[in-house]
Parts: structure tokens; C-alpha cells; sequence
């Protein structure tokens, strides 16, 4: 075996977790394995701890990164390029510039009162809940490795194209008045020690998980219910990748919910074991991550409507193209 | 001494400002403490991350839930 092997499926896959859940099942609560109960009993325990220790191991780890470009840093670094090179860097520092949804909208204020085009701040708002870097390592554990750097890809491409065309269509006069012209703050940068970014990682660690840990059990419950107990004809009749409309309906059934990567993983994992295209699985995840009510309505503070229907009519259309893509070349990714 | 913290209502911010109230409480001194939710009046201060501790008008922590100890630092 191969170290880089051994790494994927012991420690990212974490088999001797599975192996070892299953002789708890078996042995200590004498459930067969193959029977509906067993098996989501196991998917169950395995999936909530394997899911937990990789949020905090990944979690803890990106924190550090992050660290070092805090939004202020971020919106200096923007405000020296432009064009589609401005949206590109965008959608990247989305992915490792630390900050809460509840944030979103002082952000949003603080990067357009500094002269950033909105199409930019667009392009880092689609990215960063969408191509979480802590998320990418979670794909490349429960699926594969082709299929979590594609994610990552599409996901960038999706945020700078959108931002470009919000940019390109001169959609700045749906920006609420009071964005723009508010004071810079410009506290110098604090000197970070080693020990400051580790308490900082500690923190984001504990942050994270009491915010998620309710979505994960969510999200691993239904998973389970999928894996074990809904048929797959079922499944296949709504969401197989021969019908047209499995993207579509992926697609609607996520915009509306509200819940972080984390909890959308197991879902999707149950789904593709019950042999759901994997472009109709990623559709279902970016809509949950990139498009919700909560951010919405949050989002209608400082833009107005049309501005608000067109970021998420470009999404949504940007979210069927890539689950169609996906559907149509799975046969290279799995 | 005039302190606010600034945050949209989550539930860091409300932890915030508890923690100064204990700090004031601690250090025995006159201070008033001001919630301040409003996106227009939080955005007059250019911070991009809440919540936000702002003593006399002047900015002093961004995106930190500080702990009582380490509000201390800014009153004094």
C-alpha cells in the first residue's frame, strides 16, 4: 500500500473507524450488520464521530491559515486589482478569509465604502459559504479526490463568473444609498503571535461545532433513513440521473434550506450509495450552502430586489448547469 | 466613560456586552454601556466584523468575544 493510499482510507475515510463500529454494533448491541436496523446504526455512530473529528482536525488547521487574512487584510489586497482578476482573487481569499454569517452584511458595507466593485464582493460572498476549504477535505473523504477538486473548481468559477456579470450589467444602482461612503476603519493590524492564531483556531473550533453540531446530527439522521430505509426505487424514480428533472428538483429542494456544508454531506453521501447522480448531489449542496432564506433576507438590508433576484436567478442557473455538466461526465469521476 | 458594543443581535454580541457590564462591575468604575444594532449606526464606525467594542468613540476590538479580563485592558 502506497503512504498516500494508507492516508486516504485510514485517515480520511477513516476505515478502522467503520471496522471498529461495526464490531460495537455487532458484538455490544448484537445488531446484524446487514439488517435495516444495523446498518443505520452503524452509518449512524460511524458517520457522527468520523464527521466531528475531521471538523475539528480541519477546522482547527484552516483557522490558522485564515488567521493570517482577516477581512481588512482581504479588502486591501482587492482594492489593488480589477476586472476579472479582482473577481478571481475574490472568490479565492471567499475561501479563507474567516467570518460568520452575521458578519455578511458589515462586510459587504465595508468592502463597497472602500470602492470595491459590488461584482467582487459578490464573487467572495457566492465562495465563501460554498468552497469552505475545511468542506473540500470532507468531499475528498466521503466521496474521492477528482470529485472534491472539481467541486472546489466549479465553485470558484461559479462565484467569478456571477460577480462578473453583476459587474459587467452595472447592477450598482440596486445598492442601498447608505452602503456606500461610510468611514474605513483602520486600526493597525495586530501583531499575531503563534499562540494568538492557535487560541484563535481553539476558538473557531469551539464556534464551529456548537453551531453545526445540530445540522451534522440532522443531516446524518436522514442520511441513515436514506441509506437504510427508503427504497431505492424510491430514489431512483425522483432523482436517478436518466431523469431530466432530478437536477432541477435538487435544486429547488435546497434553496430554501438552511444548513452548513456539514450537514449536507451525510445526505449526499446516502444519496449517491442509492446510485443519484453525482451532479444531482452536488446541485443539492450548493443550493443548501450558496443559497438560503436566512442570507436573503439578510442580503435585502443593503441591496434592493432586482439586484436580489438577479444574484439568485444567476446562481440558481449556474448551480442546474453544473449539476448537468456533472451528471453527463460522472463516468470520469467515479 | 462611554462604551458600546457594536453587533447585529448574535449571540456573541450579546455575550459581549455581558462581559463588559462584569468588567465595569469588576474595576468599580462609571462607565454606560450601549448596545448598538442598527447596520447604519454600526457601519459609522467602519467595522467589518462583529461585534465590535467601541470606548469614548474610539474603536477598539473587532470580531473578538472578549473575555471580562480582557475588556479590562481597553478601560483602563
Amino acid at each position: 500500500m502506497t503512504i498516500f493510499s494508507f492516508i486516504n482510507q485510514q485517515l480520511l475515510k477513516m476505515e478502522w473507524l467503520s471496522d471498529l463500529v461495526a464490531t460495537f454494533v455487532e458484538s455490544v448491541l448484537k445488531l446484524d450488520m446487514d439488517s435495516r436496523v444495523g446498518g443505520s446504526v452503524h452509518f449512524f455512530i460511524y458517520d457522527v464521530i468520523k464527521i466531528f473529528i475531521l471538523l475539528s482536525v480541519l477546522i482547527f488547521t484552516v483557522s490558522i491559515i485564515q488567521s493570517y487574512f482577516p477581512p481588512e487584510r482581504t479588502r486591501k489586497i482587492l482594492g489593488n486589482f480589477k476586472g476579472i482578476t479582482a473577481n478571481i482573487l475574490g472568490a479565492l481569499l471567499g475561501t479563507i478569509t474567516p467570518f460568520c454569517s452575521c458578519s455578511s452584511i458589515p462586510l459587504f458595507i465595508g468592502f463597497t465604502s472602500a470602492g470595491l466593485p459590488i461584482g467582487v464582493t459578490f464573487s467572495f460572498l457566492i465562495s465563501s459559504p460554498l468552497v469552505d476549504l475545511a468542506s473540500v477535505l470532507l468531499l475528498a473523504s466521503i466521496f474521492n479526490w477528482k470529485i472534491a477538486i472539481s467541486y472546489v473548481v466549479v465553485g470558484l468559477v461559479l462565484a467569478v463568473v456571477s460577480g462578473t456579470m453583476i459587474s459587467k450589467l452595472k447592477l450598482e444602482k440596486y445598492v442601498e444609498p447608505f452602503v456606500y461612503g461610510n468611514p474605513l476603519l483602520d486600526i493597525p493590524e495586530e501583531e499575531m503571535t503563534m499562540k494568538h492564531r492557535i487560541d484563535f483556531a481553539k476558538t473557531q473550533v469551539k464556534d464551529i461545532v456548537k453551531k453545526v453540531w445540530l445540522y451534522i446530527l440532522i443531516g446524518v439522521a436522514i442520511g441513515a433513513a436514506i441509506h437504510n430505509w427508503i427504497p431505492e426505487e424510491v430514489i431512483t424514480a425522483l432523482l436517478g440521473d436518466d431523469k431530466w428533472y432530478s437536477v432541477p428538483l435538487a435544486t429547488l429542494v435546497g434553496i430554501p434550506m438552511y444548513a452548513d456544508i456539514f450537514g449536507t454531506l451525510p445526505i449526499a453521501e446516502a444519496l449517491v450509495g442509492k446510485g443519484v447522480g453525482i451532479g444531482t448531489v452536488l446541485s443539492f449542496m450548493m443550493a443548501v450552502t450558496a443559497l438560503s432564506l436566512p442570507s436573503m433576507i439578510l442580503l435585502k438590508k443593503v441591496v434592493k430586489t432586482p439586484l436580489l433576484i438577479f444574484f439568485a436567478g444567476i446562481v440558481s442557473v449556474g448551480i442546474l448547469i453544473i449539476g448537468f455538466t456533472f451528471n453527463a461526465f460522472s463516468y470520469l469521476l467515479i | 466613560m462611554n462604551i458600546k458594543v457594536l453587533g447585529s443581535g448574535c449571540d456573541k454580541c450579546k455575550k459581549l456586552e455581558a462581559n463588559v457590564k462584569e468588567a465595569i462591575a469588576e474595576m468599580g468604575i462609571e462607565a454606560t454601556v450601549e448596545k448598538v444594532e442598527d447596520f447604519k449606526q454600526i457601519m459609522a464606525y467602519g467595522v467589518m466584523q462583529t461585534p465590535a467594542l467601541v470606548v469614548d468613540e474610539k474603536v477598539k476590538s473587532v470580531g473578538k468575544l472578549l473575555k471580562p479580563d480582557e475588556v479590562k485592558v481597553f478601560l483602563k
